[in-house]
């Protein structure tokens, strides 16, 4: 294997690993309004990620870093092609993260929900533009000869690509709430419940439906024939078995499965992009690939050598954080910290 | 407008908003950090009080420090995109790195700091902080190596019009960026401590608490003119090796248009910039070669014969930044930076005589300290960033050769006006926050976990 391919698959698990952890958080910030409108409450559904959410962002913001050592051009292709896309996602990004920090530091209901709000929307919008960045990616977008972008804004938004992000949004909320079922008491544990079995079926819907549309318009997916639906298929399964497991109580195991669903989704995705980064819908000759997009051996093999060392220690700490808060948060003023 | 002019000013205004916050995260961790050890070590609770006060004035910072970074992040890509097609390579990696080393240390125990007060052993706590300040100290370091192969490129060699790495040692080690990372770990520690000596004042005047806070006012006075002093002598450092590897910069940050031995000092100048002479100034003989060479003779190449040399090198064009702005950004950040050592030092004298009352009483206006070292962090990356121009990546890339080629004006125009809206109203909230809690004291710090005052159930909407 050479190293293309090796940062390549690092860098889709870079995403998958984001998809997975961010995942639920944002599903748990579009569910936050959704779910009560009592300030304790809500104080306890932030607080199951409120340790994490930071950490879990920073994965995109590897998985970016990445992308600009590892394949530069794909970086700077996508990243100035999809600038209002991009840009609209910052803004979504910025809100949230101060909204997280600023809600309990002023004791107004109307400054309370205000934020609260902006945590719903924001979160909403950022996992809708991410999914159709993705999808665009494997769907291709028209590039020129000289890798770059020559669509506009409008032409990110076709239906496909949407169907791409409320797919996400849907997933997420479902995810979201399996994960909620797993850090809440009482009542809220409830509702979490009945929140994870209401978004079971539109995310599957959705889900069948963009890996369908991709797979019947010319794309990435057609492409490769019919092995590229072993991994839809597999999160479906998934999504299924989560559904089941819900059924029976079982938060644990519906938590696990959900997160497959997110991650083969993703692996489908870059799986049907391979041996491309970015496909071309000008001509499949003006592709990106791991091969021409690249950055040079040096510059590979030392940041393997890095990646090598560090991911491991990455993984131990963050595993010990979840260790460290196990226990399910409850909606209760005198043991939450705002 | 054109669309290198639009996303300059975009860079500029992220990048200045950013840095606003940075500083104070660099440096208020170890504050936190200090305070949090020595509360373990005594258990003297003032200290667990001080540590979740400063604590949390450290997390309305942060917070802003992480949601513009992210901005940071992707504009490379967004507005320079031919830059990252040529610098990707060498430029990427320490951003990678910088992430995967120093960022998912810093918010993942962050988190475990803020939510684990009663979930892990106090010894551990306090250890998660170090980790903390550790993390944000080490970002600092990778993107500052990032910066200085723009400012200073090594380990590298131009393979088909890009920039391979050739040499990641050399990146690393690179003098250009050791002594900004020197220089910035010092002006991080000095904002922390002003911020902390100021608001110390701010309640020692009113006579909150004083005990506790006069341990701030003591601990912080230290410190600040350790630092204060430090972010000078790395300063000076850094501007002699500026003028090895980067003349044009080091004398357009002292307007010296020729070459002279011994050089002049101009303390203060007016300059003509199409002329490219100096008008009138208030000269100190000798003074420039002394600050460069330690001795008073020693050549300094002036910016003309700078340009004449650069137009040999790399041809016909115009390579001399914006004079005015260098100048003037350098005098008032060593300005700053002086008056802040005076301060201090003034500080801790009150300290040493006890704090005498009525000069506490006479201390308020002190409170204003707070606000020099944001301007010396401001004005010394302007120095910097417009030092280098027109390089985006000195002697390789011009600034109006990295922009994205496919942004229409207006795209950009929606970005920036986008960015500084949302920016300015942060900014305002943000200063709300701080103040309502800095002012307040000790008392919030603990009584924080609290939720809406008197407004537990909201009204229902429609019995759901
Ligand atoms: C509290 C902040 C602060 C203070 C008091 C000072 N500086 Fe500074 N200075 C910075 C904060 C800063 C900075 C914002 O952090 C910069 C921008 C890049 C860098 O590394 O540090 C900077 C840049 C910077 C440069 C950069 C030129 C370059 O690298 O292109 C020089 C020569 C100096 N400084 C010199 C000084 C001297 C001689 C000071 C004497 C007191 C001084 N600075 C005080
Ligand atoms: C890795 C770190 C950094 C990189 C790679 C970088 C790169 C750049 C680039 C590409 C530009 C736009 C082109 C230009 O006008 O020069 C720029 C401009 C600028 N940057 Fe930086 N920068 C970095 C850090 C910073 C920081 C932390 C500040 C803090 C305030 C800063 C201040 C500025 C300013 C003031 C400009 C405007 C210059 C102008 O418009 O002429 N830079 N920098
Ligand atoms: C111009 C290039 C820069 C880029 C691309 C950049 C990138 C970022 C990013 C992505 C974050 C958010 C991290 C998170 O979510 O936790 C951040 C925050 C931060 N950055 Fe910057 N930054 C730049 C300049 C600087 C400079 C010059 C310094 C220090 C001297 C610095 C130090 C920090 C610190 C201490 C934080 C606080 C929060 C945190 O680390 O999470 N950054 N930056």
């Amino acid at each position: 294997m050479d190293l293309n391919i090796l940062w390549f698959i690092l860098i889709a698990v870079l995403y998958g690993g984001f998809f997975f952890l961010e995942g639920f958080d944002f599903g748990v910030g579009m569910l936050l309004t959704a779910i009560t409108r009592k300030d304790v409450e809500r104080r306890a559904i932030i607080n199951t990620i409120g340790p994490h959410w930071d950490a879990n962002e920073v994965w995109l913001i590897v998985a970016g870093g990445a992308t600009f050592a590892a394949f530069p051009h794909w970086y700077a292709t996508m990243f100035s092609g999809f600038y209002l896309g991009f840009f609209l996602l910052l803004l979504a990004l910025i809100v949230r993260g101060v909204a997280f920090e600023f809600r309990s530091k002023h004791d107004t209901a109307r400054w309370r929900y205000g934020w609260d709000r902006a945590i719903s929307i924001s979160s909403f919008l950022a996992a809708f533009l991410l999914g159709v960045v993705f999808t665009n990616l494997v769907r291709g977008v028209p590039i020129d000869g000289n890798m770059q972008y020559t669509g506009t804004f409008w032409n990110l938004l076709n239906p496909i690509s949407l169907l791409g992000g409320l797919t996400m949004v849907m997933m997420f909320c479902f995810h979201g709430a399996n994960f909620l079922s797993l850090k809440l008491t009482e009542g809220l544990r409830v509702k979490a419940h009945a929140n994870a079995k209401m978004y079971f079926t539109t995310a599957l819907v959705f889900a069948l439906g963009l890996f369908a549309a991709l797979f019947f318009t010319p794309s990435a997916f057609s492409s490769k024939g019919w092995t590229t639906l072993i991994l839809p298929v597999l999160a479906a399964v998934a999504m299924i078995v989560s559904r089941v497991m819900m059924e029976s109580k079982r938060e644990g195991w519906a938590f696990i499965t959900s997160s497959l669903a997110v991650v083969f989704t993703v692996a489908a995705l870059f799986v049907a992009l391979y041996p491309n980064v970015m496909l071309s819908s000008s001509d499949a000759a003006n592709s990106l690939t791991i091969y021409n997009a690249s950055s040079a051996p040096y510059t590979l093999k030392v940041m393997s050598i890095i990646a090598a060392i560090m991911v491991p220690v990455v993984l131990a700490y963050q595993v010990w954080t979840y260790l460290v808060f196990k226990k399910r948060v409850k909606a209760d003023n005198k043991t939450l910290i705002y | 407008m054109d669309i290198v002019l639009l996303s300059r000013w975009q860079f500029a205004l992220t990048t200045i908003y950013h840095f606003f916050f940075v500083p104070l995260t660099l440096g208020l961790g170890w504050f936190v950090a200090i305070l949090e050890t020595i509360y373990v070590k005594t258990g003297n609770p003032m200290y667990k009080r001080l540590t979740k006060f400063w604590g949390k004035l450290f997390l309305i910072n942060y917070a802003m420090g992480v949601v513009t970074g992210i901005v940071m992040e992707f504009q490379f890509g967004m507005n320079w995109s031919e830059y990252s097609r040529f610098v990707g390579d060498v430029f990427g990696a320490p951003l990678a790195v910088e992430g995967l080393l120093a960022f998912f240390l810093e918010s993942t125990f962050l988190g475990v700091w803020i939510f684990g007060w009663e979930r892990i052993s106090k010894k551990l706590h306090a250890a998660v902080m170090w980790l903390v300040a550790i993390g944000g100290n080490l970002s600092a370091y990778w993107i500052l190596v990032a910066n200085g192969f723009m400012q200073h490129p090594v380990g590298y060699e131009i393979v088909n019009g890009r920039a391979q790495m050739t040499d990641f040692g050399a990146l690393l080690g690179n003098p250009r960026a050791l002594y900004l990372f020197l220089h910035t770990f010092f002006a991080g520690l000095v904002t922390a401590s002003l911020f902390v000596l100021g608001f110390s004042i701010y309640h020692l005047v009113r006579n909150h608490e004083p005990e506790a806070f006069k341990k701030s006012f003591y601990i912080s006075a230290l410190i600040g003119l350790i630092s204060a002093v430090s972010v000078g002598l790395a300063g000076h450092a850094q501007g002699v090796y500026l003028r090895e590897v980067q003349p044009m910069a080091a004398a357009a940050s002292e307007a010296h248009y020729e070459t002279a031995d011994p050089a002049d000092f101009h303390v203060i100048a007016g300059i003509d910039q199409q002329g490219r002479k100096t008008t009138w100034s208030i000269t100190i003989p000798k003074a420039l070669s002394f600050l460069y060479y330690f001795k008073f003779s020693g050549e300094v190449e002036g910016l003309n014969q700078v340009q004449a040399r650069y137009e040999e090198l790399y041809g016909p064009g115009n390579y001399i930044p914006n004079i005015p702005l260098a100048f003037w950004t350098f005098r008032v950040m060593v300005g700053v930076g002086l008056l802040m050592i005076l301060l201090t030092a003034g500080a801790l004298f009150i300290a040493w005589k006890k704090y005498p009352d009525k000069w506490i009483k006479r201390s308020g206006w002190m409170v204003g300290i707070i606000f020099l070292p944001y301007i010396a962090n401001t004005t010394g990356w302007i120095l910097t960033e417009t030092g280098r121009q027109p390089w985006v990546v000195h002697g390789l890339m011009q600034t109006k050769d990295a922009v994205s080629p496919i942004l229409t004006p207006t795209t950009v125009l929606i970005s920036l006006i986008g960015f500084a809206l949302i920016y300015g109203a942060l900014m305002a909230i943000d200063l709300f926050l701080l103040l309502k809690y800095a002012k307040k004291g000790l008392v919030t710090a603990e009584a924080d976990s609290l939720p809406i005052a008197g407004v537990e159930t909201h009204k229902k909407r429609g019995g759901k």
